[in-house]
């Protein structure tokens, strides 16, 4: 096993190109995950049981179930009924929806720890349900839980790889490519391992930079 | 017409590897997340330094390229392993990683008193660790194990891209030679999620077991 430079000089803009689409999915698969869990947080928390019973079931069955198996369900099954999604499309709703249940746990632990005096307060000033959680439990519940939700946006991050299976030419999909092609695994899978690496080494600096910032003072 | 029958025990077969990989993956992972988690609150500084690195190795890079690694460059340097033992042993020591931050939290969590009174007792570190902390952390641990479990039940569904024919596998199999992508996909889907319920009612019963004649000590 020898590392060959000339090859890696080769193959770096390729895996370049591909890291930039791993973050593209990720920025895309956050969005989806931090709306989607909060719709999921607020249909859990419903009255009605109709809502919040399938809404918790949904969450309970995307958590216990892999992700490897929910993208081929979107790649595979939806074009069976007519929904042609495009690998990335279909690997970014994939993430996003994987990790909304997660995100939505957060933002559960976010509202739970909210006084019970603020929805009185809401109630007694006769603000709407959407004006109480837009203006009054929203803005006190979210910064404490930014850096759980940051975590999991990392976890999402390391992830994206899984991406490839269907077909998302993303970095490892790419040093796949290069290595079926050139039939040299080590340096395209060293290279992409420490690219994961290097990102979540510098991901904890700034999980820890935020733990810090949005402590909870006592 | 197609023959369900014989899909159908296919897919039973794969879970019989995905069950397999689970536990042989956790048996891994239990001793390892132990023995990197108390490394980590070592009092010598190159056993911190050896847990961190495996930690953060381990967390740091994605376990889809840890897969690929192990299966298609150790072969380079003369270790062929099958993709069976590739896959238990990414599954274990990846899973191992973040269960042994949560053996480091729980016995950093154990109450500062109760090192105190070891010490007054006389008691050696091993019988401290033994007899005063680790009955008390371990339970801490429990749930938090329970869904590490999980996660590594969900990741066994990526060894089906190193050719080990789990239950992912199967599913793809069938869906090649059927065509049919609902009823295969939605079948392991399910199958998945017997599983995770069956992991989480292991570990709530063993929970309540071991917190059994625990009053009042915490």
């Amino acid at each position: 096993m020898d590392w060959d430079w000339t090859f890696v000089g080769e193959i770096w803009p390729v895996l370049l190109e591909g890291a930039v689409v791993t973050v593209e999915a990720t920025l895309l698969g956050m969005l989806l995950a931090l709306a989607g869990g909060l719709v999921l947080v607020v249909l859990r928390r419903s009255s009605n049981k109709l809502v919040s019973r399938p809404a918790s079931l949904f969450v309970q069955f995307v958590r216990g179930t892999p992700l490897l198996v929910q993208l081929y369900f979107l790649f595979y099954v939806l074009p069976d009924i007519g929904i042609l999604l495009p690998p990335l499309v279909a690997g970014v709703v994939g993430l996003g929806l994987h990790y909304s249940t997660y995100i939505a746990e957060v933002y559960r632990s976010g509202i739970d720890n909210t006084p019970a005096g603020q929805w009185e307060a809401a109630k007694a000033c006769n603000l709407t349900p959407f004006q109480t959680w837009r203006h009054v439990i929203l803005p006190q519940a979210i910064p404490p839980i930014i850096p759980a939700l940051a975590n999991y946006v990392v976890a999402m991050f390391k992830e994206t790889p899984l991406l490839s299976a269907v077909t998302v030419l993303e970095i490892m999909g790419r040093a796949r490519g290069i290595a079926d092609y050139n039939y040299r695994y080590l340096e395209p899978m060293t290279l992409v391992g420490a690219f994961f690496l290097a990102a979540s080494l510098t991901a904890a600096v700034g999980l820890r930079y935020l733990e810090r910032r949005f402590a909870v003072q006592h | 017409m197609i023959n369900w029958l014989g899909y159908i025990q296919l897919i039973l077969q794969g879970a019989g590897i995905t069950a397999a990989l689970t536990v042989v993956g956790c048996l891994i992972a239990f001793p390892v997340a132990f023995v990197a988690g108390l490394g980590r609150i070592s009092r010598h500084a190159i056993v911190r330094a050896a847990a961190t690195v495996y930690i953060e190795f381990f967390r740091g890079t994605s376990i889809f390229v840890q897969l690929f690694w192990v299966f298609f460059v150790l072969p380079l340097v003369g270790i062929a392993l099958t993709p069976f033992v590739a896959g238990a042993a990414v599954l274990g020591l990846n899973v191992g990683a973040y269960a042994a931050e949560v053996v480091r939290g729980a016995v950093i969590g154990v109450p500062r008193a109760q090192r105190e009174a070891c010490i007054a007792l006389n008691l050696s570190r091993f019988q401290a660790l033994r007899h005063v902390i680790l009955p008390q952390a371990f339970v801490v641990m429990l749930p938090t194990f329970g869904n590490n479990a999980i996660e590594l039940l969900k990741a066994t569904a990526v060894v089906s891209v190193i050719s080990l024919s789990d239950m992912t596998f199967q599913a793809q199999l069938v869906r090649n030679q059927t065509g049919a992508t609902a009823i295969p996909f939605f079948t392991i889907l399910l199958i998945y999620f017997a599983f995770a319920l069956v992991i989480s009612i292991c570990f709530r019963a063993l929970e309540q077991r071991l917190v059994r004649g625990l009053d009042g000590v915490r």
